[in-house]
């Protein structure tokens, strides 16, 4: 067994939580505490990758970045950047399917304290962005930190989407759900069995972790309010 | 001085005054629902009227729906009802984050009373005390106007009679335009100078 699944899984799992924080977060942000014509079916789509299965993830994303897709063209045109089969691929099937837990996480926590706090700082002279990083992100750092935990596992645990559009390329695009998946199709039951517990670990400690977190540090200032 | 004239519709009715403020309280008096929280939105550019003018010290403010300087600019003290005070700040902190001037900061946590609580945090202390805080967070910021939104409601009688006084002492001392919302009409007496009754978003 070597170890290049492991690495690759982390790898690309990290690169996309990080991503996905920050956009998740600015989504939010900009849009949960608004009201607009159109918010319903813009939350709709974020949320969508969701509820769909895998494979239409990545029938989707196939389609616009394969090498004929709107969006895969342009890249191999101007960039010479190939996303099918790619290590790319997996880290935007990554995003992907993981984007909507960050971002419902996120939006649930910017709507979890009172508006007017942010309102109080504007008058004492702070900028929009002061507010944000000094009172709304600390705020919302309970649910923000969940959702990143959840968005990691997520990304981590990504499979359907992933053999779509990355397919599985031994020591480029192979991540531990599709080594188990091929370790199993081709009889080696015994390394599908040590890739299972690897991910079990992973996926046990890091909820393990959030819940010991969350009940430490669930800030007292909530209890009182 | 304080030149407010605006229009705004609301869901109820429309909202349209004109009054002015010179260093004085003005009470704008009212039962809830009566348009007085909004002025004080518009006069701290926390929302728009759809027409007229907010000018603060000759300084243009607001016109019709603009907002000519932005919230952080205007030099607005606001205490809101809810006090609206930074839970995961201490009192210190939440003091100091719109000023730096530490003469004054030691200055408003001794009159107010609340020295003794610099390292504990918002849920730690009393109302009365959140009322104070809120009072010396926005004038830490040396505020050119202060605006108060019901901020007695929610305190016991005797508590509110302490802050009454207090108010009235700082008031001697800042020497600015003051506009406090209440519709407890005892207040509205004991601490205006001014009382301009409001109903359906009319002065009368």
């Amino acid at each position: 067994m070597n170890s290049s699944p492991l690495l690759l899984s982390l790898q690309t799992a990290s690169i996309a939580t990080l991503i996905v924080f920050v956009t998740g977060i600015a989504l939010a942000r900009l849009i949960s505490r608004k009201l607009f014509p159109g918010k319903s079916i813009i939350e709709s789509i974020l949320l969508l990758p969701m509820v769909l299965p895998p494979t239409v993830i990545g029938f989707g994303l196939l389609y616009l970045f394969g090498n004929n897709g709107p969006i895969g063209q342009l890249l191999a045109d101007w960039f010479g950047i190939q996303i099918v089969f790619s290590w790319l691929g997996v880290v935007i099937a990554a995003i992907v399917v993981s984007f909507p837990l960050m971002y419902q996480s996120a939006s649930a926590s910017f709507q979890n304290y009172d508006p007017q706090i942010e309102k109080a700082a504007l008058t004492l002279g702070a900028s929009r962005w002061k507010v944000f990083f000094t009172i709304s992100f600390p705020l919302a750092w309970p649910g923000l930190l969940a959702g990143t935990v959840l968005t990691f596992a997520r990304a981590l645990g990504e499979f359907g989407a992933t053999l779509m559009l990355a397919g599985y390329i031994p020591g480029k695009t192979d991540t531990i759900p599709l080594a188990i998946y091929f370790a199993v199709e081709s009889g080696k039951m015994e390394e599908a069995r040590l890739w299972v517990i690897v991910i079990l670990i992973l996926g046990f400690s890091s909820i393990l972790w959030l819940n010991w977190w969350s009940k430490r540090n669930i800030l007292s200032f909530r209890n009182s309010k | 001085m304080l030149y407010v004239q605006l229009r705004k519709k609301l869901s109820h009715f429309t909202l349209d005054v004109d009054f002015q403020v010179g260093n004085e309280t003005v009470i704008l008096f009212g039962p809830s629902g009566s348009g007085k929280t909004t002025i004080l939105n518009c006069i701290a550019g926390l929302d728009a009227p759809d027409q007229g003018k907010i000018e603060l010290n000759k300084v243009v403010l607001t016109k019709d729906k603009q907002l000519i300087t932005s919230t952080p600019k205007r030099q607005v003290g606001y205490v809101f009802q809810d006090y609206a005070l930074f839970p995961h700040k201490t009192i210190l902190e939440n003091i100091k984050y719109g000023s730096s001037d530490d003469s004054l900061i030691n200055h408003l946590l001794t009159i107010l009373k609340i020295d003794h609580l610099r390292s504990q945090y918002p849920h730690q202390i009393s109302g009365g005390e959140k009322q104070r805080l809120a009072l010396a967070r926005a004038l830490a910021a040396k505020p050119d106007v202060l605006l108060l939104d019901e901020p007695f409601s929610s305190l016991d009688e005797r508590t509110k009679y302490e802050c009454h006084s207090e108010l009235l002492r700082l008031k001697q001392e800042w020497n600015i335009p003051i506009i406090l919302v209440t519709h407890d009409s005892k207040e509205a007496e004991q601490l205006g100078d001014r009382i301009l009754s409001i109903e359906k978003g009319k002065l009368e």
